[in-house]
């Protein structure tokens, strides 16, 4: 079982020199499965996303988190990535003067070993098949990474390089936040062209709207920095209808 | 002439050198002749003669060494106090001949040697050493100089260009950068040894880009190059020098006068990427006249040296000139790169636009320097000036010295700074795609210079980026 999953265990965290976010996260996403992260604002959802990815301003004191059951503590951002991990930012943030595809180039060379470089063809066609997943033209591959993007377009972006570096898990923290209907729409095509047996996904969200279009194989809980509860996909409409308070009485918390 | 020395490779000395940096070794020269060290009339004399000179240059020389004496050094700007003339020797004649390299065969051995070391592949090595311009065969090189010849091109180092076109090069010589104008500009006029003579006859356009022979020995670009360009009215060109010149070890001063003039309807540009060993003091004086119509474009990348002062100028003399500087500097530790430009506007309707990056590292210090001056009369004259500095450390310094005067009503004057610090978010987002600290901190360096870099021809900007890559390494704390 682990071996073929993502498994959060025990997590604890705070700000480097500061204040605990996560009390003991428990979550598991086996591979071939997409789950629902929800939450009321605050409960720590996005905290997790960046320390699965390794971001250094944050420390964990205590738990484990393992990737097909090999702890990724001890790794670099870029070593996670590489192991198969991928984040898709709630704000991505832009790299003036880099275009897309000059990026992604250099992303998926770092995955192969030196002096196997992807070919011009092959990337071209991985890029091609990407773009067209989330209705998208090829210009936008000649753009600068982000920059002048409105807030959907950069939502876009994170599953077009989503779908060009095939991760083995990722964690879309808040996707569906800022987008239209039918923004939410491309995006959710892209997402869904990405499950697949090889493929597990945890979508960080705040509403059920998200989960209209990518449905959840499984939907968890996070308030106060711990995973409350867990259930299948129908526990989302409850959320949507009944509100947070309503899981705190149901578990206790 | 008794004291001159006949000077003996010192192998074994340089093989002792240690060479931390791979673009920053040099492979033993065999001298011919150098002068004695320090700078004073005799020495002058002997340059002369060795060149064998008209007596109006020696003359021009000798009074440049009196203005040069009368001014003194400047008291504004960089710490210069390390910079001794009496330990520099002005004049090293090599043992190759003199003029420009036909063939890659003639290119000496060393040279080729060091090429190799850079990792330069070889069809560029000719590019680099200026040989084969952008082609590999030499049948297309020599076609190419043909074609030049029977257009009227002359394309010929400095010294050459003295002999062979006496009238052209008396009537311009100096008329940019007179001996009066700055201390290094009156040096350099006394003492002054290769560059590159260019005129391009009225009407004609060059397409491929006029290179530089940039041997690495004393002979191109030499301590006291003289570079002299004339885009004669309606021409177009682009003239490109230097590279990843290992750059010496033993000479610590290098002080360059380019001139240009861009007649009428002309569209004259210069481009240069230095990267001198880090003892060097570069202080160079780079200015064009652009008259009406005219449009001149300065592309200046300054990595390495100890101390750099450069302002690459366009006095934009005629109505509708236009004058473009883009410039890129590197700071690494222990170095001060003070760059910048001048844009001086003389005539209504002219229009100007500089562009600089600069990026500091560790005790590194870039400044930009720059003027705009906007004369009573050049009625709608319009100038634009950004600079954005990038800062990869806490330690590194930058800092901003903007000069603006403007005496026409009608003018418009923009200017622009930034300052931004590698930011760790960025950092983190790129790392998260997979690659390493130093990649995605090169990766942000190069999209910082990409407005400027992409100005260059592809094999110079892979060049560029391939030297910033090596300055950056250590970087990652």
């Amino acid at each position: 079982m682990s071996d073929t999953t993502l498994e959060i265990r025990n997590l604890h965290a705070r700000i480097r020199g500061g204040e605990a976010i996560l009390h003991g996260v428990d979550l598991v996403v086996p591979r071939g499965e997409v789950h629902a992260l929800m939450g009321p604002n605050g409960s720590g959802k996005s905290t997790m996303a960046k320390i699965i990815a390794g971001d250094p301003s944050y420390e964990i004191t205590d738990g484990e988190i393992l990737l097909e059951g090999e702890s990724v503590l001890g790794m670099e951002p870029d070593e996670r990535a590489r192991a198969g991990l991928y984040l898709a930012f709630q704000y991505p943030v832009e790299v003036p003067g880099v275009s897309i595809a000059n990026f992604l180039r250099l992303a998926l060379n770092a995955r192969r070993p030196e002096g196997d470089e992807i070919g011009v063809m092959e990337f071209y066609q991985k890029l091609q098949k990407a773009v067209a997943a989330l209705d998208w033209d090829e210009s936008i591959l000649e753009r600068n990474l982000h920059e002048g993007f409105s807030g959907g377009e950069k939502k876009r972006s994170e599953i077009l390089q989503l779908l060009v570096l095939e991760p083995r898990y990722a964690i879309l923290d808040e996707t569906d936040s800022g987008l239209d209907v039918d923004a939410l729409k491309v995006v959710a095509k892209g997402v869904n062209a990405a499950r697949g047996p090889g493929f597990g996904a945890l979508l960080i969200t705040h509403y059920q709207r998200l989960l209209n279009y990518i449905v959840p194989d499984r939907v968890h809980v996070m308030v106060n920095g711990r995973v409350i509860t867990e259930g299948p996909k129908e526990l989302a409409m409850e959320l949507d209808q009944k509100g947070y308070d309503w899981v705190r009485d149901q578990v206790g918390a | 002439m008794s004291d001159l020395t006949n000077v003996n490779p010192d192998a074994e000395k340089l093989e002792g050198m240690e060479h931390t940096k791979q673009y920053d070794f040099r492979l033993p020269e065999t001298y011919f002749y150098r002068s004695e060290k320090g700078l004073d009339r005799r020495v002058i004399e002997k340059i002369s003669y060795f060149k064998e000179e008209p007596e109006w240059m020696l003359q021009f020389r000798l009074k440049a060494l009196e203005i040069a004496e009368k001014k003194g050094p400047p008291r504004w700007g960089p710490d210069l106090s390390g910079l001794d003339f009496d330990r520099i020797y002005f004049y090293i004649r090599p043992t190759e001949r003199q003029g420009t390299v036909d063939s890659w065969d003639e290119i000496p051995e060393e040279v080729r040697e060091t090429y190799r070391r850079l990792g330069v592949p070889e069809a560029e090595q000719r590019v680099l050493a200026g040989v084969g311009a952008q082609y590999e065969s030499e049948m297309v090189y020599h076609k190419l100089k043909e074609e030049w010849e029977k257009k009227g091109v002359i394309f010929l180092d400095t010294d050459t260009g003295l002999k062979k076109h006496p009238e052209i090069f008396k009537e311009y010589f100096s008329t940019v950068v007179p001996p009066e104008d700055n201390y290094y500009a009156a040096v350099n006029s006394a003492v002054w040894s290769g560059g590159s003579f260019v005129y391009v006859p009225e009407g004609v356009e060059v397409e491929v880009p006029l290179q530089a022979y940039f041997l690495l020995n004393a002979q191109s670009i030499g301590q006291f190059e003289r570079t002299l360009i004339i885009g004669a009215p309606g021409s177009k060109f682009h003239y490109i020098e230097g590279c990843t010149a290992p750059a010496y070890t033993t000479d610590s001063f290098h002080s360059g006068v380019i001139e240009i003039i861009a007649q009428d309807g002309s569209n004259v540009r210069y481009s240069t990427i230095q990267n001198w060993s880090h003892n060097v003091y570069n202080l160079v004086t780079q200015r064009a006249v652009v008259h009406a119509g005219a449009s001149m474009g300065w592309l200046d990348g300054n990595l390495g040296s100890k101390v750099t002062m450069k302002y690459p100028s366009c006095y934009l003399v005629g109505e509708h000139a236009h004058g473009e500087v883009l410039s890129i500097a590197f700071a690494g530790d222990g170095q001060h790169q003070d760059a910048g430009s001048k844009m001086i506007h003389a005539a209504p309707h002219t229009t100007s636009s500089v562009v600089s990056k600069s990026i500091s590292k560790g005790t590194g210090r870039s400044s930009y320097r720059g003027l705009v001056q906007i004369y009573e009369g050049a009625e709608f004259a319009r100038s634009n000036v950004e600079c954005d500095a990038l800062l990869l450390d806490e330690v590194a310094k930058t800092d901003t010295y903007p000069y603006i005067e403007i005496n026409e009503k009608t003018a418009h004057v923009g200017h622009e700074a930034t300052v931004s610090k590698l930011d760790e978010e960025q950092i983190f987002y790129l790392m998260s795609r997979g690659l390493a600290e130093d990649e995605a901190m090169a990766l942000i360096v190069r999209g910082f210079l990409d407005p400027v870099a992409k100005e260059l021809p592809l094999e110079y900007a892979v060049e560029l980026n391939r030297l910033i890559e090596l300055e950056m390494e250590g970087s990652v704390g």
